[in-house]
């Protein structure tokens, strides 16, 4: 172990150390002074984005004999994570001490999940990997249950570690197989010993990719594998859905790039066939059954899994253009996720549940500015230029027609037109229809400002989204 | 004042600027209180400005060059190379000037007629025409088509919450089905941004594509325009959307965003993929045909007044695509362009027209609630200021030599006579539907007995919606009886589209 090895991994190691930090702090705080633990995470959340920039890596760095790496593309995917933990943090606080929910414990299991994020993000072996993953999913299951005496809570908690727990099998037994075939983890030399012998390239290897798929289409609730999500995302307090929505889809987009582009490139003949089965059915499926839902914290988990159906299929074209087209996709879908169960949050108050589409009802009466806001974040998803959500679609489009697979573009943009009516009726409720509950939005103005700005933010980037793309194109190039 | 270099950069955000400024100045349920007339004047003063500075881009446009003018180019995504790209020649620039003229007198119609929320009646409007202007000036194909899709926002906002009964399903279906046209267009885009490297209008009309390739981009182009014209079998969603939309919102309807769909053939598919519009040709003029004489016979049907001009609109609209594909035809050079320009000048006839026959109905719904031509009978009995305007848009609308549908239509006509006889003679068959559907409604509500104790009651028009309809009706006589000044904008934009057409690109 040399200094450049610390030196990389500083950022997780002082993010673990201040989540100690906030451990123990947390034991001796009075549930009236719940809100230091709050501002003690945040300033951990600063400190370790800090910390990312102070050790920003100029080229890719590889430490830690070959497990774990630094790069471009693990800095922007981190400081991303950060930000956005920090923002559900943000928009969690209120909604958590009015349901009398405001525990230590969302604070500290939402850093310990960022760390497995980090890990993930990081990693160059396939060990490194799954420990970064588990890390992430046990704290996740413990949040999705954080509010332990909810029956649907607990349930879709339960829910989630069964079919988690089953999936990280199914990972792990693909990665033994791996590991079984090629005689190493870690990604670089997987790729080299692939190179080196065409005859790997064969059955028993393509039973572990099998398998590693799976993993990675059960982390990005990829249909056949997204049973989980939308029980998950409705049965989790709204501010746990937030968390669970936005980063740790940057988790996920790392492991996809990592396992299939680092380690298994050489395979992509093979796992790309896979890989596009499942995009296209993801598209599919939850556009169309998004249509159904009444609960808009299910409709907008069927949505998630439409949006990783893009993800996937910008993943699926092996081209740089396809990995920074996935990578720009993710960034911006998380954005306006955010921003969605953002208001979510803020039209919920003590005791209600603003959760399902028919809560918008006459928003634009209530609060216009917030209804505006909202109808940016959901024209942002189906796709409506000028917003971010047209551009991401226009870079996994153009990527996939470069590699020449016309037919898919179209049935994406088809996908995109029978997504639109289930975000059309969202506007619809707000603006067409007269509000059924007359409440006063309750909110401190922080979380106001900080809504607005992630709907602003919508808008803005898809004025100038040049410099992201660039920035995308950038770091898909620098990837190997 | 010269700032001849921005003017078509103000003209799309002068009025997105104006509309941003009425949301910040925001409701209020008063309508007399003194922010709700704030809010109406910044509305009005705004349109009004910026149909002021669309007379200064008339009086600076050149009609001699078929080049583009005022053009304006700025790097907006480098990484993409996208332009942010404007620039106006003789096919757009009438249709700017048409937009910029309409939305005041929207405005105005809508002055105190709006209850629910006027701020962000007006400034969708508002927000809406900057839009409009964008789609007609951008030659960057990635710019027209953010344009092109925010537009629907604005127009879905307005069918949805100021529309009638049954406006949830009209919206939804006028947003759905115009999103199903565009999509594909966007994915022809990719393709020929594949092919050159960058959106730039001019370099996809010169990069050379083979027939498989021309065919397949046509078709695309065609969902996306034959949506918005609307052609005959993608109409449907016309009918629905005019009649439950509110007056102002009908009126852009008819008057702009219809043309949308023309301009795209003209801007886009023609020059694009010139064989593939050659190969298609005779599908368009079929298609055209059957819109002037089947449209024309469910015209005739119609109980609902808003319906029957929404579907005279459709009949009309079958005259623009028609002229436009006439050209392959047409074996003598002469006749070519005849179409082509009938064609536009039926559009901005037929904007003016159409307009003010929404703008007519809008004045009987406010005093009656009602559509429907059986309520109404005797009209001219009660308001004959208002019964003099309506025949005159009427015989406008059935194509009365003199006012501004004749002339497109003849020309039209005449360009069909040189390509096939049979076309010009189903085409002249709307000479006696259109007098038949549009003069058989006048009949029925203007003159008459006094049909029933509403009726008698009704009022006259006030100064307002006289001011409105005689400043439409003045610009209906004039085209009609002078089109010289609207066909010598675009005649040399033309001549060089034909040639430009006549270039195979294979």
């Amino acid at each position: 172990m040399e200094l450049t090895d610390y030196i990389s991994a500083a950022p997780e190691m002082t993010l673990l150390g201040l989540i100690c930090v906030v451990l123990i702090a947390d034991l001796f705080v009075e549930d009236e002074r719940r809100m230091l633990t709050f501002w003690m995470s945040i300033a951990a959340l600063v400190i370790t984005g800090w910390s990312l920039l102070a050790t920003a890596p100029v080229d890719r760095v590889v430490v830690f004999s070959g497990s774990y790496v630094s790069d471009p593309l693990s800095q922007i995917l981190k400081i991303t994570a950060v930000g956005f933990v920090a923002l559900a943090f943000l928009y969690a606080r209120d909604y958590l001490r009015a349901n009398g929910l405001h525990k230590g414990e969302f604070y500290t299991l939402g850093l310990f999940g960022l760390l497995g994020m980090m890990i993930m993000i990081s990693a160059n072996s396939l060990l490194t990997m799954y420990l970064g993953l588990e890390t992430l999913a046990l704290s996740l299951y413990a949040l999705v249950a954080i509010d332990r005496d909810n029956a649907t809570s607990a349930e879709s908690a339960m829910k989630y570690f069964v079919l988690g727990a089953i999936a990280s099998g199914a990972l792990l037994y693909g990665i033994s197989w791996i590991y079984g075939v090629t005689g190493t983890l870690k990604f670089e030399e997987i790729a080299t010993a692939i190179a080196a012998d065409p005859g790997l390239n064969s059955l028993p290897l393509w039973f572990g990719l099998a398998f590693v798929i799976v993993g990675i289409a059960f982390k990005f609730g990829a249909v056949p594998f997204h049973m989980w999500l939308p029980d998950v995302y409705q049965g989790a307090r709204t501010p746990v859905t937030l968390y669970l929505a936005s980063a740790p889809k940057l988790a996920a987009l790392a492991l996809t790039l990592r396992i299939l582009v680092d380690g298994l490139g050489g395979l992509h003949d093979v796992w790309s066939d896979m890989i596009m089965v499942v995009a296209v059915l993801s598209l599919l499926v939850g556009n169309v059954i998004a249509i159904a839902q009444t609960n808009i914290k299910r409709m907008l988990g069927y949505s998630t899994i439409a949006h990783v159906g893009f993800i996937l299929l910008a993943v699926f074209c092996g081209t740089d253009k396809g990995y920074a087209a996935a990578l720009f996709y993710t960034l911006t879908y998380i954005v306006a996720a955010a921003g969605a169960f953002g208001i979510v949050i803020l039209l919920s108050r003590r005791g209600f549940e603003a959760d399902n589409i028919s809560d918008f009802k006459g928003l634009n009466a209530r609060s216009p500015w917030f209804a505006l806001m909202m109808m940016f974040l959901m024209l942002s998803f189906t796709g409506v230029p000028p917003f971010i959500g047209f551009f991401g679609k226009l870079n996994v489009i153009d990527a996939v027609l470069s590699s020449g697979y016309t037919g898919l573009a179209i049935l994406m943009v088809l996908a995109a037109v029978v997504g639109a009516f289930y975000y059309l009726r969202v506007i619809w409720y707000m603006y067409f229809e007269p509000a059924e509950d007359q409440a006063v939005l309750q909110a401190s103005p922080d979380t106001r400002l900080l809504l607005s700005a992630n709907g602003v933010a919508v808008l803005a980037l898809g004025i100038v989204p040049g410099w992201l793309w660039a920035l995308c194109t950038q770091i898909a190039l620098s990837m190997r | 004042m010269d700032f001849s270099q921005n003017i078509l950069s103000i003209l799309i955000w002068l009025p997105i600027a104006g509309g941003l400024l009425l949301l910040a100045i925001g409701d209020d349920n008063d309508v007399q209180s003194s922010r709700s007339m704030t809010m109406r004047i910044v509305a009005l003063g705004m349109s009004a400005l910026t149909f002021i500075v669309s007379i200064a881009l008339y009086k600076w446009f050149d009609n001699g060059t078929s080049a583009m003018q005022f053009v304006e180019r700025v790097s907006w995504i480098p990484a993409l190379d996208v332009y942010y790209y404007l620039g106006i020649d003789g096919i757009s620039a009438p249709l700017i000037l048409l937009t910029t003229f309409i939305t005041p007198l929207v405005v105005i119609a809508g002055w105190d007629s709006i209850k629910v929320r006027p701020a962000q009646y007006f400034a969708a409007f508002l927000i809406l025409e900057g839009l409009m202007i964008g789609v007609f000036a951008a030659l960057d194909g990635l710019l027209f088509y953010v344009f092109w899709e925010a537009m629907l926002v604005p127009m879905f906002l307005i069918i949805g919450v100021w529309g009638g009964a049954r406006r949830i399903y009209a919206t939804l279906k006028f947003f759905l089905y115009t999103f199903l046209g565009s999509v594909l267009m966007l994915v022809a885009f990719i393709y020929l941004y594949g092919l050159t490297g960058s959106f730039d209008l001019f370099e996809f009309m010169n990069v050379p594509l083979g027939m498989t390739a021309q065919r397949l981009i046509f078709i695309a182009f065609l969902l996306a325009f034959a949506v918005k014209v609307p052609m005959w079998p993608v109409h449907t969603w016309l009918p629905d959307a005019h009649v439950e939309a509110p007056t102002g919102g009908s009126v852009i309807l008819a008057a702009i965003m219809l043309k949308m769909g023309g301009y795209g053939f003209v801007r886009l598919s023609l020059p694009i993929v010139p064989d593939g519009s050659a190969y298609f040709a005779g599908l368009i003029i079929a298609l055209s045909l059957i819109a002037i004489v089947y449209i024309g016979f469910v015209a005739l049907m119609q109980k609902d007044m808003k319906k029957l001009i929404a579907y005279s609109s459709i009949a009309h609209m079958g005259f623009v695509t028609l002229g436009f594909f006439l050209l392959w035809s047409i074996s003598s050079g002469t006749g070519a362009g005849l179409g082509a320009t009938g064609g536009m000048v039926q559009m901005v006839s037929h904007g003016l027209i159409s307009g003010a026959m929404f703008l007519c109905v809008g004045v009987l719904y406010d005093r009656m609630h009602s559509r429907q031509i059986a309520d109404y009978g005797g009209v001219a009995n009660t308001m004959p200021k208002f019964a003099a305007f309506m025949v005159l848009f009427s015989m406008a609308n059935a194509g009365l030599p003199g006012t501004s549908g004749f002339v497109g239509e003849f020309m039209v006509i005449i360009a069909s006579f040189k390509a096939n006889f049979w076309y010009a003679f189903l085409a002249a068959t709307t000479l006696v539907l259109g007098a038949a559907y549009t003069l058989w409604m006048v009949k029925r509500v203007i003159y008459g007995e006094v049909a029933n104790d509403k009726v008698a009651d009704l009022e006259d028009l006030n100064q307002r919606e006289f001011f409105v309809l005689a400043v439409l009706a003045f610009a209906v006589l004039l085209i009609g009886l002078w089109p010289a000044p609207l066909v010598d904008m675009m005649n040399v934009t033309i001549e060089h589209l034909m040639q430009q057409i006549g270039q195979s690109k294979l």
